[in-house]
């Protein structure tokens, strides 16, 4: 017995960005044309399988909408499974999307300015989509030393000084987060003798007291690693600065990276940690939803403070992230649904909002950086040739309209999805579903930062844009190619079908929550997939 | 046993964190080498320490899984080896690459006087 081929498709989101990045490594780097299409073919199918995947998990192609992949054929708790349900194709879908945007985006200019920016491209994937795909503890380890090790390359990627200074700070923080990971992962296979989640989820309940304590330590050590990664005050400080310094095509790529540890967080709390888990139920929820809030406020006030438009962005992402996390230790089904429609609109709009800022810096005339002397003026020091390329018409117009649409989801004012997500919190928030609760302090904490973090941004955004778009006094328009225009037009165009397909998305995103918040669909299919017997084993059966 | 086990990982692993807060790029390198040691010796104890157990080998018959070591954390280390290894030597690289851009080898790539 052979399987279908469709089943196949799990592992392509590993395979293929590992196969065309060891490829591209091959190529010249004169062959820049080539070497850029392989590289958006890849991403393309990417982007077809993700969208076929998610479409196996939802239409019950998979019995419960899991599709499980036994690497190497062992059965789950001795071999390495990937696993692809709902979550993990929405998930595979917003990085080929973003990656695809990113992509067209470094085409005329950010690809060249170094080496095998492509190949680090594919790796990059690579890591994301392992790490969005895998269902072990240690597998996830190694996913994300790819994922980092291709980070650490592209954000040097244009070798300059303000890179070189970020990117020892990140790599160092990042190679002590791992060190952090290893002890965790460590610690849990101490107390419960296996990686599989699954398989930890269901040993969890019959576990000794003494193991419990020590497996509480080693999560929480785990945990620090990948708030580390999602910047988590107070772990976050390295994120700016990072952003800053990145080129655009990459910042936009480290927007999804923060997502990446929020995804975990989700994953591995509400399956080890949700309700039918004995003694351990309910461990850490409480840290991850005031840590979420301290988070929100940090990066409220840093959006307030920065006047550097990258490190706008930062603190953007960092806001998102502390959003998402205190949804997390919220702990509650409903409000998870909404945080997941956050997540999907502000990633985008943060992408694209990255990108449009080196266009809009294009604008801004030497007057303007003088004029504004307390402003940290960012200079790229590789000389930024004039990008050619057919000229779109309109572009003052473009900038425009883009950063408002971009501001808009950032800050959740109606009509664009930010302010869909932002009322679909405050819904669930209101009504949780359960007859007599009454909202809790934290509830209202939560909605109050919630509120004036999207006050913080719209003021922040506003004084960026009067600057910029009104009072630099009289600004050509700049020369804007295609290819560079095209990325943030798709992305906001995704933002606005997001906001007129909010019934269906959130639809399926109650459905994602639902199979998150019923691990036990979940742990059966993992454990109970069949290998396929090999020739081998039919003679033995005979 | 335990005792120099447990020394050996916390020492290493202090020296480590005092070094990776010192403000030259060397000595945070090397903290991260310590750090990395430490973690390795801990991941191949596991929480528990075993003697006198032989490696899981293939024989005639099945081996008892109560006689031999845990191959699981063998493996483990081995990876996080290699890992460690490469990830350290990409930092020494930027680090090489750092001190000729900036003249310095602070970390945060000026002296704090300047």
């Amino acid at each position: 017995m052979n399987l279908a081929w469709d089943q196949h498709l799990i592992m392509v989101p590993v395979l293929l960005p590992l196969l065309c990045g060891a490829l591209l490594i091959a190529l010249n780097e004169r062959r820049h044309h080539l070497k850029f299409f392989i590289n958006l073919g890849s991403v393309i199918c990417l982007l077809v399988v993700a969208a076929r995947l998610m479409w196996m998990a939802d239409s019950g192609h998979w019995p419960q909408g899991i599709g499980v992949y036994l690497a190497a054929n062992w059965t789950a708790p001795f071999g390495i499974a990937l696993i692809a349900d709902r979550l993990a194709a929405l998930m595979l879908l917003l990085t080929a999307v973003l990656a695809t945007a990113a992509l067209l985006y470094s085409m005329q200019r950010w690809s060249r300015i170094g080496v095998h920016f492509h190949s680090l491209f594919q790796f990059l994937l690579m890591g994301i989509n392992g790490a969005f795909l895998t269902h072990d503890l240690f597998n996830l380890f190694v996913f994300f030393e790819v994922m980092l090790a291709a980070s650490y390359g592209l954000v040097l990627h244009g070798y300059n000084v303000t890179r070189i200074r970020a990117g020892m700070q990140y790599i160092a923080i990042n190679l002590t987060a791992s060190l952090l990971f290893l002890i965790g992962v460590a610690l849990i296979y101490a107390s419960t003798g296996t990686l599989n989640m699954a398989d930890l989820a269901m040993r969890l309940p019959a576990i000794n007291s003494d193991g419990l304590a020590l497996l509480k330590i080693g999560v929480t050590v785990l945990a620090i690693a990948f708030l580390a990664k999602s910047a988590m005050w107070p772990l976050g400080f390295w994120l700016p600065a990072i952003y800053t310094a990145a080129s655009p095509p990459v910042a936009a790529m480290l927007v999804l990276m923060t997502k990446v540890g929020v995804y975990v967080i989700l994953r591995v709390w509400l399956l080890i940690f949700s309700g039918e888990a004995g003694a351990a139920a309910g461990f850490g929820f409480d840290a991850l939803l005031w840590g979420g809030m301290a988070t929100i406020v940090f990066g409220a006030a840093g959006m307030l403070a920065s006047e550097a438009p990258g490190r706008l962005a930062g603190f953007g992402a960092i806001v998102s992230s502390g959003i998402l996390l205190s949804v997390i230790g919220y702990g509650q089904p409903s409000l998870v649904t909404a945080g997941l429609y956050y997540l999907l609109g502000s990633t985008l709009a943060l992408g694209a909002f990255i990108l449009l800022l080196e266009l809009i810096e294009r604008l801004r005339s030497p007057g303007a950086a003088v004029l504004a002397l307390t402003m940290e003026v960012f200079t790229i020091e590789e000389a930024p040739d004039e990008p050619v390329g057919e000229s779109i018409p309109g572009a003052l117009a473009f900038l425009g309209l883009s950063f408002a649409g971009c501001a808009l989801i950032i800050a959740g004012l109606p009509p664009l999805s930010g302010f869909v997500a932002k009322f679909g919190l405050f819904h669930a928030l209101l009504n949780p579903g359960v007859a007599g609760s009454i909202p809790t302090p934290a509830t209202w904490a939560l909605m109050a930062l919630i509120l004036l973090s999207g006050l913080a941004a719209t003021i922040a955004l506003l004084r960026f844009g009067v600057r910029t778009f009104w009072a630099v006094g009289k600004i050509s328009p700049p020369h804007l190619p295609f290819t560079e225009a095209a990325p943030i037009t798709l992305l906001l165009l995704l933002c606005v079908v997001l906001t007129i397909q909010a019934g269906p998305v959130l639809a399926y995103l109650e459905r994602t929550t639902a199979d998150l918040h019923h691990p036990q669909h979940y742990i059966d299919k993992v454990l109970s997939e069949p290998v396929i017997p090999g020739p081998l084993g039919k003679k033995e059966a005979q | 046993m335990e005792l120099v086990m447990a020394l050996a990982i916390g020492i290493l692993f202090g020296s480590g964190i005092w070094l990776i807060l010192r403000p030259r790029s060397f000595q945070v390198l090397t903290g991260l080498l310590l750090m990395s040691y430490a973690v390795n010796l801990f991941i191949f104890t596991m929480g528990r320490l075993w003697i006198d157990r032989p490696p899981l080998t293939l024989g005639a018959h099945l081996p008892d899984p109560a006689t031999v070591a845990d191959p699981l954390p063998q493996a483990l280390v081995l990876t996080a080896i290699v890992i460690g290894f490469a990830t350290t030597a990409l930092y020494l690289v930027m680090m090489i690459g750092s001190r000729g851009l900036t003249g310095t080898d602070h970390v945060d790539g000026r002296e704090p006087d300047q």
